[in-house]
């Protein structure tokens, strides 16, 4: 037989891709990290058929607490058919076979990337949330032995000096995503890159929310109804983004997140739901926005 | 035009196909064969193999072709293989005293038990591209001596040469229980013990540990390094098997071995002596082996009581940063979508700007009340 012969034969892979060992090394890393809520478990994260930094923490606690007769919903940016969201959806496809959904409401595990869904989340459901960086205090403090050790006096007088300084110079604290959090009045946490308006479903949620960080080894978690507090101070009390007298040009919705679309050169913009499914379901429920018309009209 | 937000699966398979495309180019062109990667681009193999941290020729050429010849691509599909192989143990210490060596050199002495042997390299030739060179025609026939001494085994290191008069540090003692670190299987911790450094080092990325190596002879961390030798070779893995209670040999591997010298004036901690920066690589690998080394010993600073400050000192910056993989897959992944995020920025600065025009209003309007 010869050597391209060789290659040419596929390898055969456990379900959902890691070994049953690895999968319990993960499965005590959470374990842990739900007893100690916020608290950072370093793992023995492995290498991920998909690059360091595209979501190969989440995809390990994914393919750690998955089973068979699970329902994956696997969204970025708030949408399911973003490319990653793709590539992610399709490796489970191939290694786990489990049933996918775009549907909320259906999923009993959902994968996510800088968004939590609209919809409030059911206690019989996980959060997955990709982290690039789960350090919240990284960009104050680049060394880790030091980070770990303001964890565990829970020495956190940078960070507040920082939020104060930022309220100083421009009025307003200047972290619009990734706004760190402090959990169980214990341990600071970043809620990883979910723009802050996402913040306050954080707290209180009868969902498991677990955090994997692939590329940093860490593994943190949320057990449900967990106090979730975005910090703040007294007198500049944490608020999140809002869209006054916005609509959303395909459904209607307010007080929902935006993303916003330039429709020209001519600098004119429309804004729609982040949240693709939460869109959809409300058009399908008869909710219509300004454009939409106009979008069914050149969809055809 | 608002795009659909549909259409991220179609796409994403037809730049697959258009990429295979690319990848086998004029289809008038025979393809490569594994055979003709692993035998005529040996060093991009040994890279492959060395920084994906997996001994497999053949694997490492089959990576290569599928990675289209980008290294640092080939490294991250023989890495996330390797991670799915069963583990059976650690091999017992390589023993490279007894290295069936094919290359061999000592900058530190002239003459020395075994011989400086050049063997193949690129060293004394003239960076000259060789129009006139025909990959088909056979090369010539390399004269080998007499005695056949590129399959000596049994040469000394130049170590322990030195060592034995009292003028080099001993090699540091393994842990009582034999045990080594492994950071594919624990997560790295601060501050990190030498074998998990060199570890991380051995996994390191080639231009990294060069540029890192680099600075120390700028002044970054000096170390005065001499090549006490380098050698490149085969040696025997050894495995324990418990069932059998006695040590097999499991196969051979080629690796290159860089020990470092460097001048030591002591510290409060020890005396005068030469200390040493190790590295060690897989396949033939000089640059590597050596920048290895000289960071290795870098790095060494707290341990012999010197002064620290420059990049190649700092374990957690040289550990942090050296994987290829993490760091392109980072970097790179600055391609994903975030608009959610930029979206939120907008929203801030929009705020700021509001904010700075009302101050301006409201100066303009006090100065018009005066």
């Amino acid at each position: 037989m010869s050597l391209d012969t060789i290659s040419a034969e596929a390898p055969a892979y456990n379900f959902a891709y890691l070994d049953e060992q690895t999968k319990r090394m993960i499965r005590r890393a959470i374990l842990k990290g739900i007893a100690i809520p916020g608290y950072q478990v370093p793992f023995a994260s492995r290498e991920m058929p998909m690059p360091y930094g595209w979501g190969t923490g989440g995809m390990q606690v994914t393919a750690a607490i998955i089973g068979p007769d699970d329902i994956l919903k696997v969204i970025d940016q708030g949408s399911d058919d973003t490319t990653n969201a793709v590539a992610i959806r399709n490796f489970f496809k191939r290694t786990a076979g489990v049933a996918m959904t775009f549907r909320t409401a259906d999923a009993s595990i959902i994968q996510t990337r800088h968004r939590i869904p609209e919809e409030k989340l059911r206690s019989d459901q996980v959060l997955v949330f990709q982290v690039p960086i789960p350090e919240p205090l990284r960009f104050l403090e680049p060394r880790e032995t030091e980070t770990r050790k303001m964890h565990a006096l829970s020495e956190y007088g940078l960070m507040h000096v920082k939020l104060y300084e930022d309220i100083a110079h421009h009025g307003h604290i200047a972290t619009t995503y990734a706004y760190p959090v402090m959990v169980e009045n214990r341990y600071v946490m970043d809620p990883s890159p979910i723009p802050k308006f996402d913040n306050p479903k954080l707290d209180n949620t009868p969902a498991l929310q677990l955090f994997g960080a692939g590329r940093e080894k860490r593994i943190y978690a949320l057990p449900p109804y967990t106090r979730v507090k975005s910090l703040d101070f007294e007198d500049h009390p944490f608020s999140v983004q809002d869209w006054p007298d916005t609509q959303c040009a395909m459904c209607g919705a307010t007080g929902v997140y935006f993303d916003e679309v330039i429709l020209n050169d001519l600098g004119e913009r429309m804004f729609v739901c982040s949240d693709s499914d939460y869109c959809e379901h409300r058009q399908e429920a008869g909710h219509f926005g300004a454009e939409h018309a106009s979008y069914k009209e050149r969809m055809k | 035009m608002y795009v659909a937000v549909k259409g991220g699966e179609k796409a994403i398979a037809n730049a697959h196909r258009l990429f295979a495309a690319k990848r086998r180019g004029d289809a008038g062109l025979p393809g490569l064969s594994v055979e003709q990667i692993v035998n005529q681009l040996s060093f991009a193999v040994d890279r492959v193999m060395g920084e994906g941290s997996l001994y497999d020729r053949e694997l490492a050429a089959i990576a290569i072709r599928q990675a289209q010849g980008d290294l640092i691509e080939a490294i991250f599909l023989v890495r996330a293989y390797r991670t799915t192989l069963p583990r059976f143990g650690y091999s017992v210490a390589l023993e490279t005293a007894e290295m069936r060596i094919a290359r061999r050199i000592s900058a530190t002495f002239k003459d020395l038990p075994g011989g400086q042997m050049l063997g193949p390299t690129f060293d004394y030739s003239h960076r000259l591209i060789d129009f006139a060179l025909d990959a088909d025609a056979p090369a010539e026939e390399p004269a080998r001596s007499a005695s056949g001494a590129e399959e000596m085994a049994n040469i000394p290191r130049v170590i322990d040469l030195i060592g034995a008069d009292g003028m080099m540090e001993e090699d540091p003692a393994p842990r009582e229980d034999g045990s080594v670190g492994d950071l594919t299987r624990e997560p790295l911790d601060f501050p990190a013990d030498r074998d998990l450094r060199l570890q991380n080092l051995a996994r390191g990325d080639e231009g990294f540990l060069l540029a890192l190596g680099y600075s120390t002879q700028r002044g970054y961390a000096r170390t005065h390094p001499f090549v006490g030798e380098i050698r490149m070779g085969e040696v025997e893995v050894g495995f324990f098997a418990e069932e059998l209670g006695f040590e097999v040999t499991v196969g051979r591997v080629t690796v290159t071995e860089c020990q470092m010298i460097n001048q030591f004036t002591g510290s409060a901690r020890m005396k005068p002596k030469f200390t040493r920066g190790y590295g060690l690589v897989f396949g033939h690998a000089e640059r590597k082996a050596m920048s290895m080394s000289l960071v290795d010993r870098a790095l060494r600073w707290k341990e012999l009581g010197e002064e620290a400050g420059a990049a190649a000192q700092d374990e957690e910056f040289v550990l942090s940063h050296s994987d290829n993989i993490q760091a392109s897959g980072f970097v790179e992944h600055l391609k994903l979508p975030h608009y959610v995020d930029f979206q939120a920025e907008l929203d801030l600065i929009r705020t700021l700007h509001r904010d700075a025009e009302t101050r301006a209003e409201g100066a303009t309007n006090r100065e018009a009340a005066e």
